[in-house]
């Protein structure tokens, strides 16, 4: 078996939902190549070789993948892909935009979001939001997966020594063009792969608020989400939505600040070790899945907590 | 502008699923069952692009059971103009879909496809891109915000970390995000009025599309529940457990 796996980056720097995804890789077995595709993306192919259990880093560098658009990745991950016998990318926003294409160009199905793998052809993947779990088999020759990154703790960034290969092949679908982004700016851990996580829900009650929840986060070196409550009610943008319609998150320590815990929510964050929720309300449902909960007013109990914490960090 | 919408149906978001206790998937039995939140997004998008004179019909197009009739009909007292009902019993896994779709697309050459980012239900994220790959169109995936400008359309896209839009040449596929816009309930003589709009049956078959899946779901089951752990008395006692019980900070 050989594996391609398209890594996840920003021309600059490999994000670690790569890693997590060779880590996917190594549970499949085989032969593992890394993908990088971008614009003047060489040390991100540099760090892919780094990475533990990569055999060969290809990196196709042109202006055509430097927006990583969906079309042109399709092609070039269909063309390289096909002498695989699987191809995976991490479910962020790019790996689900580009992954399908993949599938559709070659006639396979897709398996989306794995969470385990059971064997070469057998995968474990949430439906319904998470209220299910199902385990699914594919008969196809070649399998498109993507993964889950908080599902698979990451193999280690250093120590690799992989080959790098340069690609040559341009597929320019000439069916989009990129037009400008706006990325939140933030010296903050992303929330994705932070460690600690404080995210604050509707009982926040404005956005200004969410500065106490800021103060917290800085002080454990933590990123800042929210419920899709918060997000709805306008207090803070979407890209901070912790859930099943937002972020999946899974790190050590998750605090959840006037949330409720709907369903929609849990189902981004349940995977986290431990869990704190301070709610004023003692039915809350979030106290359910929490392994620490203080039924407290949040105005009173945020300002206590960063006086607590800079005592003991 | 033709624009052609997809529509799926599925358990209504307001029901707790349950898994079958013979793990073969999800009880549907007596359920109610409901319009995928995020293609009533897009149903509703294709409705604003018709009152802003950008779209000039609106033709709505569901795959599944005889059962489906009714989101259809849902969409055309919602605004859409006509219908299309692929019948079948079986399931129809991503791929299929979009192939069934591509013909559907062939046949009425829409200029601008909308369908939601995904289903409720299976959750995958694949049938609109699967369409724009098997048409070779482009496609504005997650959309917050479609613009049809001559004979383009710039999407702006739910992206992590942000957004990020994209300028697609006609005919394209757009696939709805939640900020996209909020669905306008039907009202009643609407709900009449969609009773006598046309509404076309074909089967797969019809359309030359053999349904083969590929996947197949060996077992469903219900997650593993977390338990509840302790209630702590103030800050203070939480910031030591923290530290010193799961040692965490």
């Amino acid at each position: 078996m050989s594996i391609l796996v398209i890594a996840e980056h920003d021309n600059s720097e490999l994000k670690q939902a790569t890693l997590n995804v060779v880590a996917a890789a190594k549970a499949i077995g085989g032969d593992i190549d890394v993908l990088v595709a971008g614009e003047n993306c060489g040390a991100v192919g540099e760090a892919a070789a780094k990475a533990e259990g990569v055999n060969k880093v290809l990196v196709a560098d042109n202006a055509a993948y430097g927006h990583f658009l969906g079309e042109n990745l399709g092609e070039l991950v269909a063309e390289v892909g096909k002498g695989y016998s699987h191809i995976l990318a991490a479910a962020g926003t790019t790996g689900k935009d580009f992954m399908p294409r993949v599938a559709a160009l070659l006639d396979v199905a897709q398996v989306s979001d794995i969470m385990r793998v059971e064997s070469e052809d057998t995968f474990v993947r949430p439906i319904y939001a998470g209220n299910a779990i199902a385990t699914v088999k594919s008969a196809d020759s070649i399998k498109v997966i993507t993964v889950r990154p908080t599902a698979f703790d990451p193999v280690a960034g250093e120590g690799g020594s992989a080959s790098v290969e340069q690609l040559d092949v341009v597929k320019d679908a000439g069916l989009s063009t990129f037009v400008g982004e706006e990325l939140a700016k933030s010296d903050r851990p992303d929330l994705g792969s932070a460690g600690i996580v404080v995210s604050g829900g509707r009982g926040m009650q404005n956005g200004d608020n969410f500065k106490m929840l800021e103060q917290v986060a800085d002080l454990m070196g933590a990123a800042v989400g929210a419920s899709r409550a918060a997000v709805d009610a306008g207090f803070v943008p979407n890209d901070m939505q912790v859930g099943q319609t937002g972020k999946i998150v899974a790190p050590q320590l998750y605090i959840a600040v006037g949330i409720s815990g709907a369903i929609q929510h849990l189902a981004g964050m349940s995977d986290s070790k431990v869990i704190v929720a301070i709610n004023k309300d003692e039915e809350a449902p979030i106290f359910q899945v929490a392994d620490y909960g203080l039924v407290a007013d949040l105005f009173e109990a945020v300002p206590q907590l960063e006086e607590e914490l800079k005592k003991v960090l | 502008m033709k624009v052609l919408v997809a529509v799926k149906r599925v358990i209504d978001y307001n029901v707790k699923v349950r898994v079958k206790p013979d793990n073969t998937g999800v009880d549907l039995a007596n359920v109610k069952m409901a319009m995928n939140p995020f293609c009533e997004i897009a149903v509703e998008e294709a409705v604003r692009l018709k009152e802003k004179g950008v779209a000039s019909e609106i033709v709505v197009v569901s795959i599944g059971p005889k059962a489906c009739q009714e989101q259809i009909r849902t969409a055309l007292a919602l605004g859409a103009d006509r219908g299309i009902h692929i019948e079948t019993d079986e399931e129809v896994q991503s791929l299929e879909a979009a192939k069934l779709l591509k013909s559907v697309v062939e046949k009425e050459e829409p200029k601008l496809v909308i369908l939601g980012k995904q289903s409720i239900d299976s959750d995958n994220n694949q049938t609109g891109q699967m369409l724009a790959a098997l048409t070779g169109m482009g496609q504005g995936t997650f959309a917050s915000e479609v613009v049809v400008e001559g004979e383009k359309v710039n999407v702006t896209r739910e992206v992590d970390g942000g957004l990020m839009t994209v300028a697609l040449n006609l005919p394209a596929v757009v696939t709805t995000d939640l900020r996209l816009n909020e669905p306008r309930y039907a009202s009643l003589p609407n709900i009449m009025k969609a009773k006598k709009k046309p509404l076309d049956a074909m089967t797969p078959a019809d359309l030359g599309v053999e349904l083969a899946p590929r996947l197949s779901t060996l077992k469903v089951e219900a997650p593993a529940s977390r338990q509840a752990g302790v209630k702590v008395a103030d800050v203070a006692e939480l910031v030591d457990k923290l530290k010193n019980e799961a040692k965490v900070i």
